[in-house]
């Protein structure tokens, strides 16, 4: 099978509070001959507090994720606010030569301007229906699923012209053999890091947005990123509790990863009574 | 910023606009008109965590949300008195992690937050559920080279210290 390398941007959460997203994400990238190397000794990219406090400090956070990124291979995301903050810098960069000089004297590495940087949707997408069902082994018969995108892939305004992902998700999970329900809150942000200031409020905007998946029949909710993932499941006061997917996760299930504990293991809603009946696990 | 015709569009769909003093079309307004200290000592420019749904719903492509983070800027440079000092520390702890390794480690700002807000026990439930899980590791996960990334932080704990 043809490999295909990429540079992989893992980012905090990936490696502390989801690390169920990162370990599935590598099943499942295993499985459709995805070969990610990790991006040696990268930092935080710079996104939410950094950015708040300054936006040049955010900006050369993520620059020096981008001059440690080797040009060969596009760099791979998963995480929707690291790469909008590292796209964000990587145009800036593409569009200011002497913006981009400096950030190159700043860490004494080239940046390359051709550098590509993509999430994790994007090489799933491209990889074709017919190369998805080839490697389809646990088919997602029955589960009805709410694809709940958050905020941040949702075309904030400086990427307008970027990759747009709505569908992607419907359309990969259905090819997954799974049913997909639309939800009104699929944007609806999550509440971010309000979630440790007001949790109160915060739980208020979690349940509108999981009662709306509800209120569509869902069985389970199927986020692209981790702060979703957990606030959803952590903030949340309504009964009974529905199961919140990282979207590696589910992928990797479909894919015949055999893994999964160690993965469903750390949820906050356990997620082996509807797995169960759907007969998935 | 002059482009804004006050059609209120962003105030609707903002999910934080309960926790505001003024709506973002209400800053958009201070900004506007001149009102530089109301803006800059505003609880909104705080709650908004840039989930940017006011930008993409706004009719005359203004980035709300980047003006939104600009004043903040603004705010704490210029020392303005500011109302959500719990919202900044947790920023400013969020550094502080950033500044020693690179990377966050949310143990470490969680407990460093709770101690300087005085609530102790604030989500210690949740806090125990987290680590019975694995979601908290005790241990950061940090950068090798850790120099370069701290040295972007020293010029602002000059400016930030309070």
């Amino acid at each position: 099978m043809e490999l295909i390398e990429y540079s992989y941007f893992p980012g905090c959460s990936m490696v502390t509070t989801s690390m169920e997203s990162n370990l599935s994400l590598m099943q499942a990238c295993q499985v459709l001959g995805l070969k990610l190397a990790e991006l040696e000794d990268w930092n935080c990219c710079g996104s939410s507090s950094a950015a708040i406090v300054d936006p040049k400090l955010g900006f050369n956070l993520a620059c020096r994720n981008l001059s440690l990124a080797s040009p060969e291979r596009p760099l791979l995301v998963v995480c929707p606010r690291c790469l909008h903050q590292l796209r964000q810098a990587h145009l800036k960069l593409k569009e200011n030569r002497q913006v981009r000089r400096a950030q190159e004297r700043r860490w004494n590495r080239p940046i390359s301007p051709d550098l590509e940087i993509v999430h994790f949707l994007e090489p799933v997408v491209k990889l074709g229906s017919r190369k998805l069902r080839q490697h389809l082994a646990r088919p997602l018969t029955g589960l009805k699923v709410a694809p709940y995108y958050g905020c941040t892939l949702f075309r904030p305004p400086a990427l307008r012209k970027q990759w747009y992902y709505l569908g992607e998700l419907e359309g990969i999970l259905r090819l997954l053999g799974a049913e997909t329900v639309s939800q009104g809150l699929m944007q609806r942000c999550c509440g971010s890091f309000l979630s440790v200031l007001r949790p109160t409020m915060v739980s208020e905007l979690v349940n509108q947005i999981i009662a709306s998946a509800l209120a569509s029949g869902a069985d389970c909710l199927v986020t692209v990123c981790a702060l979703c993932q957990l606030n959803l499941e952590m903030r949340t006061t309504l009964e009974p509790r529905l199961p919140i997917f990282h979207f590696s996760e589910i992928l990797a299930l479909a894919l015949g990863a055999a893994d999964y504990e160690d993965w469903f293991s750390r949820h906050l809603v356990d997620p082996h009574p509807l797995l169960g009946r759907r007969g998935l696990i | 910023m002059n482009r804004c015709y006050f059609c209120k569009a962003c105030g609707s769909g903002c999910p934080f606009v309960s926790l505001m003093d003024f709506p973002p079309f209400g800053i958009i307004r201070l900004v506007q008109l001149g009102f530089r200290q109301e803006a800059l000592e505003s609880t909104a420019i705080w709650v908004c965590v840039n989930c940017n749904t006011c930008a993409s719903q706004c009719p005359n492509n203004i980035d709300i949300a980047a003006v939104m983070k600009a004043l903040c800027t603004l705010a704490l440079k210029e020392r303005a008195a500011i109302k959500e000092m719990d919202i900044i520390n947790f920023h400013l702890e969020v550094l502080r992690s950033l500044e020693r390794y690179g990377r966050t480690h949310k143990v470490g700002i969680l407990f460093r937050h709770n101690l300087l807000t005085g609530k102790w026990f604030k989500d210690l439930d949740v806090g125990l559920k987290l680590l019975s899980k694995r979601k908290l590791d005790l241990f950061p996960s940090r950068v090798e080279n850790r120099e370069e990334v701290s040295r972007l932080f020293r010029p602002y704990w000059k400016i930030y210290a309070r």
